[in-house]
């Protein structure tokens, strides 16, 4: 599990940088170039590009972390809920 | 309550709303010529057709920890849009916990005995093996519903009444949003509210925070120090969203949350072990944490549709005047497979420790105003590896497997250990299986 560990650290830093990456290159290109017009959300407009696609799975997620970890919440309410253990 | 992009769900709700009136026009459609009307569908019926059908989610979760916990978790969902944007959702979750959780206290070279948290009758840990109390059973059920609409052409409402209940806790909830798009509505502003109250009866009362455990027995009188049969907290909790599309195929997300809670935050069945200096328990007290806590947190979540794939990607840094902090990563990513689509799944979480976690107390040092041992608010790094299926039927319906492995490496956060602390596990690992099936109609 070690590997496992080491291996999910390594693509979380690559694909963090990456977005900051892209971040300041937005940035930099001003905001007012940002967004699309209305007929430019074909694929925006699809299910799977919703922020939270799978609200079930968000909630049963929430519920376990919640229950086995400090830190609950960021996404929506951290909220109580239930005396988990 | 969800803060999703208003503009996203209009264009969802649009396609939805023409697949939906193709499906009632051919059900009226059918209905009519079952009927014998054929053909002639008059005004009634047309405006039948315009009425939204009640849109299903339904899930059944098995969470299972090695040796440890094990829960069963069921969700129904259900949505349906009343008038052009108008949307009531109901939510039914009910789960069963059974198993056993960690009681804070430290593993010995010999056979430890404790008093059931209840006061009942009592159980023996193994030489060597971290304590778990295995009394653990119950049963939650819980309900939701919310309610949002348009208030103008730019702004949208949402309220959410929560209420859950269990054998020894209640928490009840209300919550409530306001949206705001801009510039085209690719750029939309969300302010949200919650307040909880929730409320613990644990069996067995109150215990005295800090006080010593008394000798566990095995007959009935419990003389073990109690300060009252139930308590209560309060949280408050404040969002703050931005949400920006960047381009045809990028979406991200801002949010700032802050969060308050007041009352009692102990766990009554968290204990603390008293070492000497040969690492030997000498007895145990009862944990005691701070009675508020205010926590804040940052989470920027974004979306990318390559040609066909979509990647999901988000972190989160929260941090606490418990002195926790924590950073957490999150990655899926969205392939096409067949006419359904598979999903890999990775999260890493990381914590430090908050200011009172001690793995133990040392004979003779004084007690601190609060401890507690609970693996939880100690250091850790947690890893979820997962895998999801989903395979869209007829009519809309989706069918879809997730398997999930989630590991939790508690770690020193840098004390001695005297004596045999060194030679048994301190901060064992726990490993958990989740499984899921989810259909939706």
């Amino acid at each position: 599990m070690v590997i496992l560990g080491e291996m999910v650290r390594d693509i979380m830093k690559k694909i963090f940088q990456s977005n900051i990456l892209l971040i300041v290159l937005l940035m930099s290109s001003g905001c007012s170039s940002l967004g699309v017009e209305p007929w430019e959300r074909d694929l925006l407009a699809r299910k799977e590009m919703a922020l939270n696609a799978s609200p079930i799975d968000a909630a049963l997620d929430d519920h376990i972390y919640f229950s086995k970890e400090a830190s609950s919440g960021g996404r929506s309410f951290a909220g109580g809920g239930c005396g988990c253990n | 309550m969800q803060l999703t992009n208003k503009l996203q769900k209009t264009n969802q709700q649009t396609l939805a709303r023409n697949k939906s009136k193709n499906l009632k026009s051919l059900l009226t459609a059918a209905t009519c010529s079952l009927l014998g009307t054929t053909g002639q569908v008059n005004a009634k019926a047309q405006s039948q057709t315009e009425e939204n059908q009640w849109q299903f989610d339904t899930a059944l979760m098995y969470y299972g920890e090695t040796d440890r916990v094990t829960a069963v978790e069921g969700i129904i969902a259900a949505t349906k849009e009343f008038d052009d944007e108008e949307f009531l959702s109901l939510k039914l979750t009910i789960d069963s916990l059974t198993g056993a959780s960690a009681n804070g206290a430290v593993a010995q070279p010999y056979v430890q005995t404790f008093a059931r948290p209840s006061g009942k009758g009592t159980f023996d840990v193994p030489a060597g093996e971290t304590p778990l109390d295995d009394t653990f059973k119950d049963t939650r059920v819980q309900v939701n519903a919310s309610w949002a609409q348009p208030l103008t052409t730019d702004y949208t409402i949402s309220t959410g009444l929560h209420a859950s209940k269990e054998y020894d806790y209640v928490s009840l909830g209300l919550n409530a949003s306001l949206t705001r798009d801009f510039n085209k509505k690719n750029t939309t502003v969300a302010v949200g509210f919650a307040a909880f109250y929730d409320e613990i009866e644990p069996e067995g009362g109150i215990p005295n925070p800090l006080a010593i455990l008394p000798e566990p027995k095995t007959t009935a009188i419990d003389d073990r120090p109690r300060i009252g049969s139930s308590d209560n907290k309060t949280t408050i909790d404040v969002l703050l969203g931005l949400t920006q599309v960047i381009n045809r195929r990028a979406i991200m997300q801002f949010n700032y949350s802050f969060s308050k809670v007041d009352g009692y935050l102990t766990d009554p069945f968290k204990i603390v072990s008293v070492v000497d200096d040969l690492g030997l328990v000498q007895n145990q007290i009862y944990e005691k944490r701070p009675d508020n806590r205010q926590k804040h947190s940052i989470f920027w979540q974004t979306k990318y549709h390559f040609t066909s794939t979509v990647v999901d990607f988000s972190y989160r840094y929260l941090w606490d005047d418990w002195e926790i902090s924590s950073h957490t990563f999150e990655l899926r990513y969205r392939i096409p497979f067949g006419t359904g689509y598979i999903e890999p799944h990775l999260r890493h979480y990381m914590q430090e420790a908050a200011e009172f976690y001690r793995p133990f107390i040392e004979q003779g040092d004084a007690y601190p105003s609060y401890v507690s041992a609970d693996y939880r608010v100690g250091e850790m790094n947690a890893y979820t590896l997962g895998f999801k299926y989903g395979l869209p039927l007829k009519n809309g319906q989706e069918l879809s497997f997730r398997i999930e492995y989630y590991q939790q490496d508690p770690e020193n956060p840098g004390y001695d250990l005297p004596g045999v602390l060194q030679d048994v596990e301190l901060f064992e690992s726990v490993e958990a299986l989740i499984v899921q099936i989810n259909y939706s109609f």
